[in-house]
């Protein structure tokens, strides 16, 4: 985590060390507002705090480049990524922004090799996987979650089996345990294992839908989380929701995310560098601060009131 | 995804002989490309079935919809067209007093044409669209890139199961249809001609005969009759996965998917089963 993310202004110290979960919303919704803007905050010292202290946490080096592109290129009928190169470091998060169209999404398709560049590498773990065969990317893959812009539950599927998925397919553990890690992974989502768990996707919201899509990604323990436009078509409340969830998730377990947003108000709050994408380039790259500090015409429109 | 952008030059004069070439030679391309696919997923559809981890479950919930959901349309097809063939058979074999022969012309249009090519349409229409319809959805929903996230070949996990259920499937539906029809006949025999329901059989059974044996007891119909319904599922199945998969555009693209896999099976079907025909006959002479 870089250290001018630590520096944001009104930071608190954390009151107790068991934290209140998440409000679930209530008719009441200026309270929970407030109390989700009391939980962001903490949240966010929590982690300052965190980072004060020797972090030994798994995955969390800071020094060591988890993902990274570089010179990629990539066309189809017309270029659409020319020369792009970025990297994420152990347990940050990185928020690429940009206007609708410049080929954010194509990132992550890129990283999760689902899409081979044209030109330059993609490395996961210092890993070339551009050269790899379609087994061998299945492999890689399990490294990663992605949370997908409509969440792409399996709509055939309950809850239960959806967040079980990438479990049965990839480990030995017996139905107990795996039913355990699904309780847990829901918990962790802020969503009530007994409820939902025999639901299919239809019969959630689409803020419940997008938690279970990040529930599903993280059943398999990864390094690495992506996300496509997470809080994209949701109501105010259920975006500080994901947003929260997101810092947890980096906060809590180390992750190192890429997350592909328009939503520059949630990207500030989580990233730990903003990558601004535009005319097929990284326009920008640097902390929010750095972001917010620049000169540059373009991405002061961007920026926009902000 | 992003959106293909207007091209920034394009040519006035759309009727300009070299564009017309070009355009030519793109469509040229794209057949060649499309017939690679096709091909290339179904031989992947086919070699994995030989390869771990098996989805036992998925296939056999594929055989139960693919197979006993469509017995309904099958039994129903099948009894009306022996009907109607023994209807008018009656009244053509009418005109040279050979009305006996009713049993024999049923059973052998039946079991080596009808059975298997109305079983093929009629699953053509009903899981072939199903299966673009759903593939195309899970690929308009991202559910295609969720599999592959996941770690999961959804040509593993989505056409394997479906293909291997259709070409299971298919065979025992063409059965249960040819026998039907033939059941059909019957009864038009019996309560319209008149024919002893006896002498019916006996004609039926005749037929069977004369067509000669693949391996000294198997009647060669009955060969002819099982190896198209065979194709015709792989046809059905692999069309309907090849279409669901390449979906795009969103619902509009859904509902494309579903009408060219209906078309192209359909017709698939018509076209194979007359080379199919062609080759079967020249090796099972009666």
């Amino acid at each position: 985590m870089s250290d001018d993310r630590r520096n944001k202004p009104e930071r608190r110290v954390p009151n107790a060390p068991p934290q209140p979960s998440m409000p679930r919303r209530a008719g009441d919704s200026g309270r929970v507002r407030a109390a989700i803007r009391d939980e962001l905050e903490t949240l966010a010292e929590a982690g300052a705090e965190e980072q004060a202290q020797p972090n030994e946490k798994e995955g969390r080096d800071p020094a060591r480049k988890v993902i990274a592109l570089d010179n990629v290129s990539l066309a189809f009928d017309e270029p659409i990524l020319q020369d792009v190169s970025f990297a994420a470091r152990g347990g940050e998060t990185i928020v690429v922004v940009g206007e609708s169209g410049t080929g954010k999404s194509t990132i992550l398709r890129l990283i999760l090799r689902l899409l081979v560049p044209d030109k330059g590498r993609v490395c996961i773990d210092g890993q070339d996987i551009t050269e790899l065969t379609f087994d061998e990317a299945l492999e890689v893959r399990q490294k990663m979650g992605m949370v997908f812009q409509g969440a792409a539950l399996f709509d055939s599927m309950t809850i239960h089996d959806n967040v079980a998925y990438p479990l049965r397919e990839h480990t030995d553990l017996s139905e107990d345990e795996i039913e355990a890690r699904v309780r847990e992974k829901l918990d962790f989502v802020d969503l009530d294992p007994d409820k939902v768990m025999d639901q299919l996707p239809s019969e959630l919201s689409g803020g419940m839908r997008k938690r279970v899509g990040v529930a599903r990604g993280l059943a398999n323990n990864p390094e690495i989380m992506l996300y496509d436009e997470p809080t994209s078509g949701l109501d105010p409340l259920t975006t500080a929701t994901i947003t929260y969830l997101i810092i947890k998730l980096q906060r809590e377990l180390g992750v190192t995310s890429v997350v592909v947003s328009h939503d520059i108000r949630s990207a500030f709050r989580m990233a730990s560098k903003i990558a601004l994408l535009a005319n097929r380039k990284i326009s920008f790259f640097g902390t929010p601060e750095e972001m917010t500090g620049s000169d540059d015409p373009y991405l002061r429109e961007f920026l926009g009131g902000f | 995804m992003q959106p293909p952008r207007r091209k920034a030059y394009r040519h006035n004069n759309l009727h300009h002989p070299y564009l017309i070439l070009e355009r030519l030679n793109n469509s040229a391309k794209n057949v060649v490309y499309a017939l690679q696919e096709y091909f290339a997923l179904a031989g992947k559809a086919i070699g994995f079935i030989f390869v771990k981890p098996f989805y036992a479950s998925d296939t056999i919930q594929q055989m139960n919809a693919i197979g006993v959901g469509s017995l309904g349309i099958v039994l129903l097809t099948g009894f009306f067209t022996g009907m109607v063939l023994a209807l008018q058979m009656s009244v053509q074999l009418q005109a040279f007093g050979q009305t006996a022969l009713i049993g024999r012309i049923i059973a052998g249009s039946m079991i080596r044409e009808l059975g298997p090519v109305l079983a093929g349409l009629m699953v053509a229409g009903r899981v072939g669209s199903g299966i673009a319809a759903q593939l195309g959805s899970m690929r308009v929903t991202e559910q295609i890139d969720a599999l592959n996230t996941l770690g999961t070949d959804p040509i593993k996990k989505l056409v394997t199961p479906r293909v291997l259920a259709a070409l299971i499937m298919l065979p025992l539906l063409t059965v249960i249809n040819d026998f039907v029809g033939i059941l059909g006949g019957n009864v038009i025999a019996t309560f319209y001609v008149g024919l002893p329901s006896s002498l019916y059989w006996r004609t039926v059974y005749e037929q069977m005969l004369a067509g000669g044996f693949t391996l000294r007891f198997i009647p060669n119909d009955f060969v002819q009759g099982l190896i198209k319904p065979f194709v015709f599922g792989g046809i059905i199945s692999v069309t309907g996965c090849y279409y669901g998969l390449r979906t795009t555009g969103g619902t509009e693209g859904v509902g494309l998917a579903t009408t060219r896999t209906v078309v192209t099976a359909s017709v698939l079907i018509l076209v194979v089963d007359y080379f199919l025909t062609q080759i079967m006959l020249t090796l099972f002479k009666p």
